[in-house]
């Protein structure tokens, strides 16, 4: 539950819902949060520019010319986020993943770390439903989680420079996605040919914090481009 | 009418922008937007355009534009050396803070901007562009905007609809660029040791060359943390001062990234964010903690000060 809501600079709020990185506290946030975007989008309430959940926060950004911090905090604390009704825009969705040697970059230092065989760990990571923790660090890139404990791991020693865009990777409890190419320290285990992000669309995301994933797997042989 | 520009040099960092992309941060894409508001407002407004207009912002070296057709009334914000050459070879100098008139075949040359790195370009009516997600704003890292998300790119041309409907006009600024930045501290304070929080406030920070629209790395007293440096990663702010292991700080600008996880040590005001980000590599800075109370009135003064500026203008 929300525990305390501090200032963060003058033109922003943080929304605290304690230390702890689960999905029962996470869903809380997804809740506020949710309420809040309808309330901005909806124009219901002035001067709201950003709200940004992260794994056990809610980052509120506002516009200062029109609205100041003790507003949007009494605001917050009005509401009852214990009876905001569950969403039901919530989606499901199957991501089609390739775990081919040749996309799974770190296959062999998996089964390694894990003392697993890769093919059990991909009937792992495939039966697993996912939940959006939140997304970002690149627009559409999800924090999915929580990962079977067998298939914890830490993060690759030396981070590569340039993940390839679509890969698919493991650290601690979490699974990510990179819907672009770009530096990273996650242990790669395959690769999906999903768009994950298309700003030209309207809804630029095809992933929103507090949908749900699971992958389906595939192998190149089966499909022409990938 | 119908205008258009052809950019004969495109500048070091020249990018269409707007107030900025809101709404999107949850799903990994940062606002963005013009650097510095006061000035940008200030561009639009000179040539009697509403502040939504998008405009062009250059960094050190601005673009150099060959007009090939039409009539444009345009203005430049900020301390900005800046020719225009006419047709018959006439080279005129240009004066910043103020607008003009650019007849066919004139060639405007945004040579530098001194003592401050951002400057604006505005011209009266509207660039041609497509809005991306309600904005007009160029987030480069991410090839999110209009010009496919580019900069500004040497032989392409700028078509606009440029009105003449207003006269030229001209404002004299003075900017003070106090080095004394404004803060409120962070909330990860419990992660540096008093030493940290006491060289933060009492030594003078360097801004480094590695500063861009994303971020201002700085130089100077080494921050230590007590223990860790990582924090579960949350939702980051425009102005927020974060310290990661090596313990220089990095200031978070319009292109931040949208979530992170190293400690805040302070979030510079909004009043003096405009400022801040004028300052050039080298500079030398000091911070100074203020409460909340005095953020917002300063705040205040900062917004009289604004449309006191416009209001000047009619």
């Amino acid at each position: 539950m929300l525990k305390k809501i501090t200032t963060v600079g003058d033109s922003s709020i943080i929304c605290d819902f304690g230390e702890n990185v689960d999905l029962v506290t996470n869903s809380h946030v997804i809740k506020l949060f949710r309420y809040v975007k309808n309330l901005a989008e909806e124009k219901k309430f002035k001067g709201l520019l950003n709200y940004t959940p992260s794994y056990n926060k809610l980052l509120i950004n506002f516009d200062l010319e029109k609205i100041k911090s003790n507003k949007i905090i009494e605001m917050i604390k009005s509401i009852d986020i214990s009876r905001i009704p569950e969403d039901t825009k919530s989606k499901k969705h199957i991501i089609p993943i390739c775990y081919d040697e040749e996309f799974a970059l770190d296959l062999e230092l998996v089964e390694k770390k894990l003392n697993i065989n890769f093919s059990e760990i991909t009937k792992i990571h495939s039966e697993t439903i996912f939940f959006v923790y939140m997304i970002g660090f690149i627009p559409g890139h999800p924090y999915m989680g929580d990962m079977d404990k067998k298939l914890h791991l830490s993060r690759i020693a030396t981070p590569r420079l340039r993940v390839p865009k679509g890969s698919i990777g493991l650290a601690e409890k979490f699974c990510n996605a990179y819907s672009f190419e770009a530096p990273g320290g996650w242990n790669i285990i395959g690769k999906t040919p999903l768009e994950f992000f298309n700003v030209k669309k309207d809804n630029p995301s095809v992933l929103s914090p507090g949908d749900t994933v699971k992958f389906e797997s595939f192998k190149k042989s089966e499909i022409k481009k990938l | 009418m119908n205008s258009t520009f052809l950019i004969e040099r495109p500048g070091i960092n020249s990018t269409f922008q707007d107030k900025g992309r809101f709404g999107l941060q949850h799903l990994g894409v940062v606002t963005s937007g013009c650097m510095d508001s006061f000035l940008s407002d200030l561009a639009n407004k000179l040539v009697g355009n509403d502040l939504n207009q998008p405009l062009i912002e250059f960094a050190y070296q601005g673009p150099c534009v060959k007009l090939l057709k039409g009539k444009v009334h345009a203005s430049i914000t900020g301390n900005i050396k800046f020719k225009i050459k006419k047709k018959n070879k006439e080279a005129i100098e240009g004066i910043t803070n103020s607008s003009f008139y650019l007849d066919e075949g004139d060639i405007l040359d945004i040579i530098a901007t001194t003592k401050s790195i951002y400057g604006y370009l505005a011209v009266e009516g509207c660039f041609d562009l497509e809005k991306i997600n309600n904005s007009f704003s160029t987030l480069v890292k991410a090839k999110i905007g209009p010009n496919e998300g580019e900069k500004l790119i040497i032989n392409k041309k700028i078509n606009l609809n440029s009105t003449i409907n207003n006269d030229n006009k001209k404002l004299i600024l003075s900017f003070d660029g106090k080095n004394e930045i404004r803060v409120l501290p962070g909330k990860q304070l419990n992660y540096f040791s008093d030493k940290s929080l006491k060289d933060f406030y009492s030594k003078k920070y360097k801004i480094s060359n590695n500063t861009d629209r994303m971020g201002a790395r700085l130089e100077g007293a080494k921050l230590a943390h007590i223990d860790s440096f990582n924090i579960p990663s949350e939702g980051i702010a425009k102005g927020s001062i974060q310290v990661p292991g090596d313990g220089q700080p990095i200031v978070l600008l319009n292109d931040h990234p949208t979530i992170g996880g190293y400690p805040k040590i302070a979030h510079i005001i909004a009043a003096d964010y405009d400022n801040f980000i004028q300052k050039q590599p080298s500079s030398e800075i000091t911070f100074k903690e203020v409460s909340l109370k005095e953020a917002e009135i300063a705040f205040d003064q900062y917004l009289t000060y604004k449309r006191k500026q416009q209001y000047l203008i009619k």
